[in-house]
């Protein structure tokens, strides 16, 4: 069966790639692109190491066809810091020391990424629970809760 | 003891110098590579748990187009090796065995072939078409089904090592027998005024890295094998690889990638050999990547385990007799790591009387492998339930008893020598003066206490410190870094040398390019691999004061250093003291680079404890728990970069705590895992947990230079038994087996309502 | 004059004694020297570890020991 030609907007750059119709995103941003940022935990949707922003939705790229990219607008971990400039969650995570394996990393900034555009001023309760659908197995959560809650604050304080 | 050395760097808490690549996704995990001409692997599994293989016929797979390479056990040799390994001495034969059928299949998932092709859905439905015809056994599923006298047997010729003389020894699914005695536990019980005995059980679990294996295995025609893999131990995977295969490991180079999480479960070989003779076949790299399913169902869970623990105390609350009887799952091959959980059960407590048998045993599951503190949490749980409830027929603070009975310096240690210096008994203080113990309690809640003991492994570190023209140092090791032991070495290395932490570059070195080291586990890192990287410092810096000795002209024992300059002799003339960047600017003019170096094999020595105090709210309608606070003590020697020691602790008592409330593999009656994915293996997520305070003491470990005791194991170790005494504290009732899952918690709740009051 | 400690299972080789004293400059000698006194221990120490007051040695190799060191023979035992 030939491979599909997928056009998308990646990290907003124009970015193509041939798929086959049954491979997912994930396979796709790491195999045919090269984005090897996002991370492949369970292929299941349930670890949440794949999480990408498409068309402004935070979804699980093991979950999305790769030809269901089609035409969209996908933010990856690569798109997250601009020129030299570490995005504020990268840099509150370092500062937290919220990482030790660091293979969900990418996954968590993204899902916070997203957290904090929907909700600037997310209580500890909403953070938790937003970020259920990503497993860490190193930290306990504890400090990337504190990063995620820094990084709000933070925002408010620059935006001031 | 002179007066505490100050630190400069030691105890700070700089960036990680690899954080921004890992914050940014640039790090390079195991399945982030792809070399040019690399082919792809799938493995064919077993659909038994238990079967004799009668035939494989691989030639449709092999006539697939696009199919470059097929491999069986057949392309492995047959060996009864044993390879002295690091820390235990490892089976071959069984390695080899469990990596890829030969005869038998013994446990679902058992590896039976594996097919590399030019992608990986050509891999997968090739190996499918491999013909292999089983003779289905009955599987053993379990401890009791195992030991039971008409069992079905594993392996006809295991004998049971260690059993008494003169008993039978086979054909038995119990490998091995150890026992731990002191005194005489008859006459103890019978002076104890409560006795107390229980029968525990806690399932087969896995240590759940979010990265699943992954490799790229390249043979050259010249035989030449190159290795790029996620693990723990890039040296374990030389020469398990090169043994199991028959390979010269002078001709194998492993490349250790960024680790995705191991917790013990990365030190043995899964996919590699078969990598590398598939590459070896189709003369091209090949890479395997593991799913979930994979990882679950053919790496190394830990075990289940059965444990007996009968204790007795004098109503003054001293413990005066202990007998446990463990019986740990080794999986289809021996080795669990039942004796270590005998040598933890009572290592906190001074009993003068125990008896301590511990049982090694063989079922149709996978070979088990190193989970955090291995064989400790479960025995943990055992010992710690019972002691908690002694405490409470004495009505007795839980606190206290431990205190009157906690093992110090000097004591001997169940399993035989006497403990140098420990700091349980101030970390049993510092729970007490604690804000946590004392806090109230809502309605449906309950507080647990438990400690928990690891030893410290030592063994084989090697560590190269170079400087350069600037003054600037790299430090290489061959432990890959899990948790954030990198940063760790360049603060060390800056204490030693009195240059920024920024200036030192950590790295982790492949198997040709560092000296020998034992894996990054054992809790051993800061410890073992820290002395060799303190020591490499120190020659650096004996090396910069003989070069300043050469710039004065003077003899190089004259000179000394002194707050990070070397000092020349009283009145030499025209010399001022030099620090490092100055004497390292004219290395090539003083004799060429300098390279400090050291290596060396540590004992195990300077184990530690941990206390846990654990809140847990019960919702009685679901049975449903929820952790609503943790407090986590331990003794960590010295915290070198202390995020990161805080961060072990964390992780460790979320596993613990996963451990204790929800993750088990569910087997059906067929010896299969029903749950072998994230949904229905169910590992905590963030909301699940609260904050999790923790709280160090630095009882200093005589060996290190600067104190340090290993602290990535001992965290697991008392949460099975904190959760399971908060249970007992909020439910009234007493678990005995785990995990403490809301269908288990509903219907004991249930049950107990059912009593009527006053039974 | 090293004490050696056997754990309780080993002692079905040496007619029930737990507590030997042996001159002894090296472990190699050591094992040496109890195999000698206690031919049916074999190999059974084979693979177990070795504390040397209060330190455990998972390989003891040829670590020395003390005129009065205290030796214990205990399981080996693997980290995560």
């Amino acid at each position: 069966m030939p491979k599909l030609h997928v056009e998308a907007t990646i990290n907003d750059e124009p970015a193509e790639f041939l798929c086959d119709p049954h491979e997912t995103l994930l396979s796709a941003l790491r195999n045919g692109l090269g984005l090897t940022g996002t991370k492949e935990g369970c292929s299941t949707g349930d670890c949440g190491a794949c999480s990408v922003i498409v068309d402004g939705r935070l979804v699980p790229a093991c979950l999305v066809l790769a030809p269901e990219a089609q035409g969209r607008t996908i933010t990856t971990i690569e798109g997250l810091s601009s020129g030299d400039a570490l995005h504020p969650l990268q840099q509150k995570f370092l500062e937290h020391a919220a990482l030790q394996c660091g293979v969900c990393t990418p996954g968590f900034i993204v899902a916070a990424a997203a957290l904090l555009d929907a909700k600037p001023n997310p209580t500890e309760e909403e953070t938790r629970f937003w970020l259920a659908g990503n497993l860490c197995r190193c930290t306990g959560y504890d400090k990337i809760i504190r990063a995620v809650l820094d990084t709000a604050a933070h925002n408010r304080e620059s935006a001031v | 003891m002179s007066t505490p050395r100050e630190f400069k760097y030691v105890g700070t808490r700089p960036i990680r110098h690899d954080g921004v690549d890992k914050v940014t996704g640039r790090a390079s995990y195991g399945a982030d590579a792809a070399w040019p001409g690399m082919l792809h692997g799938a493995v064919l599994r077993s659909p038994h748990a238990h079967a004799r293989i009668v035939s494989i016929d691989t030639s449709a797979a092999e006539a697939t187009p696009g199919v470059k390479a097929v491999v069986t056990a057949s392309d492995f040799p047959e060996t009864t090796a044993a390879l002295a390994m690091g820390e235990a001495a490892i089976d071959l034969r069984d390695i080899s065995d469990s990596m890829i059928a030969r005869t038998k299949v013994l446990y679902h998932g058992h590896t039976v072939a594996a097919v590399a092709a030019t992608t990986f859905d050509i891999a997968k439905e090739a190996a499918e078409k491999i013909k292999v015809v089983y003779e289905p056994l009955e599987p053993v599923t379990g401890i009791d089904r195992a030991i039971a006298p008409d069992a079905p047997i594993l392996h006809p010729a295991l004998t049971t090592k260690g059993a008494p003389a003169g008993s039978i020894t086979g054909p038995t699914n119990v490998a091995s027998r150890l026992e731990l005695k002191r005194g005489d536990v008859d006459a103890g019980f019978a002076e104890a005024d409560v006795v107390v005995e229980r029968e525990f059980r806690t399932a087969m679990v896995h240590q759940g890295y979010i990265e699943p294996h992954a490799c790229i295995a390249r043979c050259g025609e010249d035989g030449r094998v190159i290795v790029w893999c996620t693990t723990q131990g890039p040296f374990v995977v030389r020469d398990a690889s090169a043994a199991i295969i028959g390979l010269d490991p002078a001709h194998v180079k492993v490349i250790p990638s960024e680790i995705g999480g191991g917790f013990g479960g990365k030190i043995v070989v899964y996919l590699e050999p078969l990598a590398i003779v598939l590459s070896r076949k189709a003369q091209r790299p090949v890479k395997m990547v593991m799913s979930r399913d994979e990882v679950f169902r053919a790496t190394g869970p830990t075990s289940g385990s059965k444990i007996r623990v009968k204790l007795g105390a004098k109503r003054d609350g001293t413990l005066v007799a202990a007998r446990a009887s463990l019986w740990y799952e080794a999986g289809a091959y021996r080795g669990s790591p039942v004796g270590a959980g005998a040598m933890c059960a009572l290592a906190a407590y001074k009993i003068p009387n125990f008896l301590i048998e511990a049982y090694d045993v063989v079922v149709n599951k996978p070979k088990v492998a190193a989970y955090r503190a291995p064989g400790s949490p479960m025995a943990a749980f055992a010992v710690e339930s019972a002691v908690d409830e002694i405490a409470r027929e004495l009505k007795v603070d839980p606190i206290e008893l431990r205190v009157k009975n906690a093992n110090a310096e000097g004591d001997q240690a169940p399993y035989g020598p006497k403990y140098g210096p420990i700091g349980l008994k101030q970390l049993l203080e510092t729970v007490r003066r604690h804000s946590h113990w004392t806090a109230p309690l809502g309605p449906n809640q309950g507080r647990g206490f438990a400690v928990g003991f690891w030893f410290n492994a030592g063994m084989n570190s090697s560590a190269t410190v170079t400087l350069d023209a600037d003054g600037s140092a790299a430090v290489v090791t061959g432990n890959p870094d899990i948790g954030g032991t990198r940063a760790a070495q360049a603060i060390m290395v800056a204490e030693e040398l009195a240059i920024p932490v920024e200036r030192v570059r950590p790295g982790v070195g492949d198997t040709d390019g560092s000296g020998f080291t034992d894996v990054t586990g054992g809790s051993r890192v800061c410890y073992a691999t820290g002395m060799a990287v303190i020591r490499a410092a120190e020659d650096a810096r004996d090396q910069l004061k003989a070069r300043a000795a050469k710039m004065w002209n003077v003899a190089a024992d004259a000179v000394t250093w002194q707050d990070g300059r070397v000092i020349p002799p009283p009145g030499t003339e025209k010399a001022e003291p030099l620090t490092v960047a100055e004497i390292a600017a004219k290395m090539t003019h003083t004799g060429g680079p300098i390279v400090g170096r050291a290596s060396l094999y540590a004992p195990m020595a300077g184990p530690a404890f941990g206390a846990h105090v654990c809140d847990l709210e019960v919702d009685p309608e679901t049975g449903q728990s929820r952790i609503v606070r943790y407090t986590a003590f331990q003794d960590v020697g010295k915290a070198v970069h202390p995020s990161f020691v805080e961060g072990q602790m964390q992780g460790g008592v979320a596993q613990g705590v996963g451990w204790a409330l929800n993750e088990e593999y569910i087997y059906n009656s067929d010896g299969v895992m029903e749950n072998a994915g994230f949904l229905d293996y169910r590992m905590p997520v963030a909301s699940d947990l609260p904050m999790i305070e923790t709280v160090m003491i630095e009882v200093a470990n005589p060996l290190h230079p600067y104190g340090v005791r290993g602290v990535g194991e001992v965290p697991i170790v008392p949460p099975l038994a904190a959760v399971a005494n908060a249970m007992r504290d909020a439910t009234g009732i007493r678990f005995t087996e785990l995990p403490l899952s809301p269908p288990r918690v509903l219907a004991a709740i249930e049950s107990a309502a059912r009593v009527p009051v006053g039974a | 004059m090293a004490t050696v400690h056997l754990p309780s299972g080993l002692t079905a080789f040496t007619g029930g004694v737990d507590t030997i004293d042996i001159v002894a400059a090296r472990v190699p000698d050591l094992i040496e020297e109890l195999r000698h006194r206690f031919p049916q221990l074999g190999d059974h120490l084979n693979g177990m570890a070795v504390a040397i007051d209060g330190e455990i040695y998972q390989d003891p190799g040829y670590q020395p020991l003390q005129s009065n060191s205290d030796v214990h023979f205990v399981p080996r035992i693997a980290g995560g």
